[in-house]
């Protein structure tokens, strides 16, 4: 066991856990920020994306000893009041089905949006193609990116 | 008018608390966060106190109202669509509407059970018959105290208006004085074409919760005490525990305790939705996942075959219990596929004959001959099974991801020494279903692990425990034969399909279209035991059979000369006017009105360059549903570039939510076809993480989809499961247009199966 201090969605936080352990299992486990899910454990899927420095990142393969200084940022701190323009276009398109794989894909999402303001069609799905939806509300997805994107640029 | 008994849901109508006040105190912002779209200032706020009506709804003394979701929610949306059908009838204003899900409760509610395209279907009369009986309550309400007949007092979203007297009031101000009255013995029913919420797209209920990461699954539940628990199971089909070493594990940091345990009494009879892979298992229970995965990786455990292994299972009606033996033996993909062409080629047992087939296939100018395969599939849910149990010396509350809950209870109270009422199930969002939670032996599981170590427990199986734990699609073939005559003519039709370890066919699906439309025709079934465990997966048999018959049928138009819509709507017109034989599961009309609705939107005759299309469509669980695929060849790579579709389902209650789910069908359809695919090598599962099972990705799924609904006003039937099956096969012919090459074995994209181009 060893204690880090963590900067997570604007907040210090500490925690003593085993070195190796994976950000996912201390954000849902140690912290309680459970809006990051568990998906495959092997960063195939997309489930567990959090931002670390804006980026998008696979929270299940990243143990928390090499987090350092790095600002991680999880769903539940995407926007203060949750009206990040990616959220925003979520809801006018109604994405989501059961809702288990939102939070990675809205999360991919705003990491792409932040790099590229209006990505193509061609880049989108390069972005998002990391994020297994299962319902398959790909369709919505890719339109709620280009609505976000209009909603950031506007 | 439809005039609705009450006594039909009686039940719904007993009150659950003799006070139905006590000033349920819910923050605001939580309030705007439940209704879509509207601007905080339009909402009213929460109410100090609330009248329960029925079960299914209390109105506040300002008038708010909360409608109670009765099923359980896996992505089909019925938290929104089904409280849309309770407002209609009540006349609410959709935005003064909170939705919370229903406790599990059997006496209350009907049929809390998810699965068969059978919610909506199922609840139109009940859940309409709430809100119509509420609506009534509170009219009469107002009569009495206004001193008038409640004949004379209409509604409008959430108001009752006396016009004679100008008098009007919000239905909060009657809530109290309503719900003290008896529902009354019968109701009077809105006609469609006055549906004001019904009919008009509403956003998800959930979709803020959602956006926000809030914790709405029965993984991100935390209780007092709870520890997290995992289980080892046998790697391989045939296999069995022999023996493990605890002390191995038990000192590593974090791990409270390690032991074997049994999921079912062996004495408990089984109910059909009791599956269960593994007996018996090792569950590995700690502080935190972490460990617990990490313990789980170094235990050791000795796996044995089996040679012997049986159960009890109840029988239908009552009676003695019947006991049924496992297989033994460690089974291979490739075993199989041997296998099903040897049983394949014997005579199966008849399910429906009409004519004479056998004379008439002789007889044939052109005989068509085409076999079919598709290989199990793995549900692969993006939540893994989970579920929370917190079981102490009386009680046992029990929160997971369930279709069924109904048919667990029992198995959970006897395997705890419990009486089901000593047994509370509440029911989590699901992180997707699709068949596979109505199988729920982890919630047993759970509870008995939470029973012996005293303490709340969260089980969770990883990724791989989910994936290899079986409850498969069964893996199928069909060989189909048409005959023709000197005129093209159908006049011979012969299914004989089969699976591992159970048909497609039955009778059921033997009496679906083209039964009706051929004077000769015979369907034919069989099936191979097997020790790998099958569950329904999302339209069970019908998601084989709907895309094979339709690529087959494809192929048969073309051996004939006719364009393939047309081909079938012949077939139609035939069934229609002079149907062959009896029982017929279709009603010809609708099925030929979706593909007369695709052959109009997706302007079929009409394709762009290098765009290849195919046509297939299907009647299963009540709906209707055909699809248009227009497919293209990108370095020799297949993509869907857009899909249309038209369904029929009768009244729609949530437009764009429908589409959506219709959408979500032909995505995940689309992935099975090309990529879904689960095999085995000496009863292992080959495949156990997203690394080699492939699913679909965005840059692999349509770029567009264009749903369309027939508009009628026939009583609504589901859409979870209708628009799957047809997938596979229009999938089938648009790949057979842009490789000239047909497709008969499923995954069409595995690497050894199928070279395109």
């Amino acid at each position: 066991m060893a204690k880090f201090n963590l900067k997570i969605n604007g907040k210090d936080m500490e925690v003593d856990v085993d070195p190796q352990t994976p950000m996912l299992w201390v954000l849902r486990d140690h912290l309680d920020l459970t809006g990051t899910k568990y998906g495959c454990g092997i960063a195939q899927c997309g489930a567990c994306t959090i931002h670390l420095n804006g980026t998008a990142t696979r929270s299940c393969m990243l143990p928390v000893s090499v987090v350092g200084d790095n600002e991680i940022t999880t769903i539940e701190g995407l926007a203060e009041e949750a009206n990040h323009p990616v959220q925003q276009a979520w809801l006018e398109h109604d994405v989501p089905q059961c809702g288990y794989c939102q939070a990675g894909q809205i999360m991919s999402a705003a990491s792409l949006l932040k790099s590229n303001p209006s990505p193509s069609d061609e880049q989108i799905e390069a972005a998002m193609s990391g994020n297994i939806c299962r319902c398959g509300t790909y369709v919505r997805i890719k339109e709620a990116i280009k609505t976000a994107a209009k909603i950031q640029n506007a | 008018m439809t005039v609705l008994k009450t006594k039909l849901g009686r039940r719904s109508f007993l009150k659950t608390s003799a006070a139905a006040g006590g000033g349920l105190m819910i923050s605001f912002s939580w309030l705007a966060s439940c209704t879509s779209s509207t601007t905080k200032a339009e909402v009213l706020a929460m109410p100090e106190e609330w009248f329960e009506l029925n079960a299914y709804l209390k109105i506040g003394e300002n008038g708010m109202t909360t409608i109670f979701c009765p099923n359980p929610e896996f992505g089909q949306n019925v938290m929104t669509s089904m409280p849309m059908m309770i407002a209609e009838e009540l006349d609410m204003d959709w935005k003064n509407v909170v939705v919370e899900m229903a406790e599990f409760n059997t006496a209350l509610y009907n049929r809390q059970f998810t699965g068969g395209s059978q919610g909506i279907r199922t609840a139109w009369n009940p859940l309409r018959m709430a809100g119509a009986t509420a609506r009534h309550m509170l009219k009469e309400a107002a009569a009495n105290a206004w001193n008038v007949s409640a004949k004379d007092i209409t509604t409008d979203a959430g108001k009752l208006i006396h016009k004679a007297s100008g008098k009007s009031a919000g239905y909060g101000e009657f809530a109290k004085s309503a719900s003290a009255l008896e529902a009354p013995e019968e109701v009077e029913l809105k006609e469609v074409k006055n549906f004001k919420v019904i009919g008009n797209s509403k956003k998800n209920v959930e979709g803020k919760k959602i956006i926000k990461g809030d914790k709405l699954f029965s993984l991100d539940i935390k209780k007092e005490g709870m520890l997290t628990a995992m289980i080892a199971h046998p790697p391989a089909f045939g296999l069995q525990l022999k023996d493990f070493n605890a002390e191995s594990v038990k000192s590593m940091p974090g791990i409270v305790d390690v032991f074997s345990f049994k999921t079912y009494n062996d004495e408990f009879g089984r109910n059909f939705f009791d599956t269960d892979t593994f007996p018996e298992m090792v569950a590995i229970v700690g502080n935190s996942t972490w460990e617990v995965m990490n313990a789980k990786k170094a235990l050791q455990v000795e796996w044995e075959k089996f040679s012997e292994q049986s159960f009890l299972m109840n029988s239908w009606g009552g009676g003695d219990k019947i006991k049924v033996q496992v297989p033994a033996g460690l089974e291979s993909s490739q075993s199989h596929m041997a296998e099903m062409h040897k049983v394949a080629s014997k005579p199966g047992t008849q399910l429906r004959k009409d004519g004479d087939p056998e004379k008439i296939f002789k007889e044939a100018v052109k005989v068509i001959e085409k076999t079919y395969s598709a290989p199990f599939l793995a549900h692969n849910m993006m939540e893994p099974i989970n579920c929370v149990a917190d079981v102490t010396a009386d009680k046992a509350i029990i929160s997971a991801p369930t279709q069924a809950p109904g048919f667990i209870e029992p198995a959970i109270a006897d395997r705890l020494g419990m009486t089901v009422e000593q047994v509370e199930i509440v029911m989590s969002r699901m992180g997707g279903g699709f068949g596979r939670r109505a199988y729920c032996h982890y919630m047993v599981e759970a509870a008995v692990i939470s029973q012996k170590v005293q303490k709340p427990v969260k089980l969770m199986y990883t990724r791989e425990d989910d994936m290899t734990f079986g409850i498969y699609r069964p893996a199928y073939m069909a060989t189909y034969r048409a005959a023709l005559d000197e005129n093209n003519n159908l006049i011979g039709y012969h299914v004989k399909a089969g699976g591992i370890p159970e048909s497609p066919l039955g009778r059921g699906a033997a009496n679906r279209f083209p039964a009706g439309c051929v004077d000769n025709y015979l369907a034919e079934e069989w099936s191979i035991q097997s020790n790998i465990t099958i569950g329904a997966f999302r339209a069970p048999r019908s998601n084989f059979l709907g895309g094979v018959e339709q690529s087959f049928l494809d192929e048969v138009a073309e051996a004939a000369g006719k364009d393939p819509i047309q081909f079938r709507l012949d077939l139609l017109k035939r069934s229609k006017e002079k149907p062959v034989g009896e029982n017929n599961d279709y009603d010809a009309d609708r099925y030929a009105g979706v593909l007369e609705l695709v052959r109009d939107k997706s302007n079929w005759g009409q394709t762009s360059d290098g765009t290849h299309r195919g046509v297939a469509a299907y009647f299963c669980h009540n709906s209707y549903a055909a699809h248009v695929v227009d497919l293209k060849l990108v370095n020799g790579t297949p993509r869907v570039e857009k899909v249309t579709c038209a369904m029929d389902c009768g009244v729609v209650i949530n437009p764009d939510a429908a589409s959506n789910m219709a959408e979500g069908a032909i995505v995940d359809g689309i992935g099975n076809a090309f990529f879904g695919e689960m095999t085995f090598q000496n009863g292992i599962p080959e495949k156990s993480n997203f690394d080699r099972y492939r699913m679909i990705r965005m840059n692999e799924a349509p770029k567009a989809i264009d749903v369309h609904f027939v508009q009628n006003e026939i009583d609504p039937t589901g859409l979870g499961e209708p628009p799957f099956p047809p997938i596979f096969g229009a999938v089938a012919n648009a790949l057979y247009k842009a490789t000239d090459k047909r497709h008969y074995n499923q995954p069409f994209l595995s690497k050894d199966r199928i070279t395109l181009g």
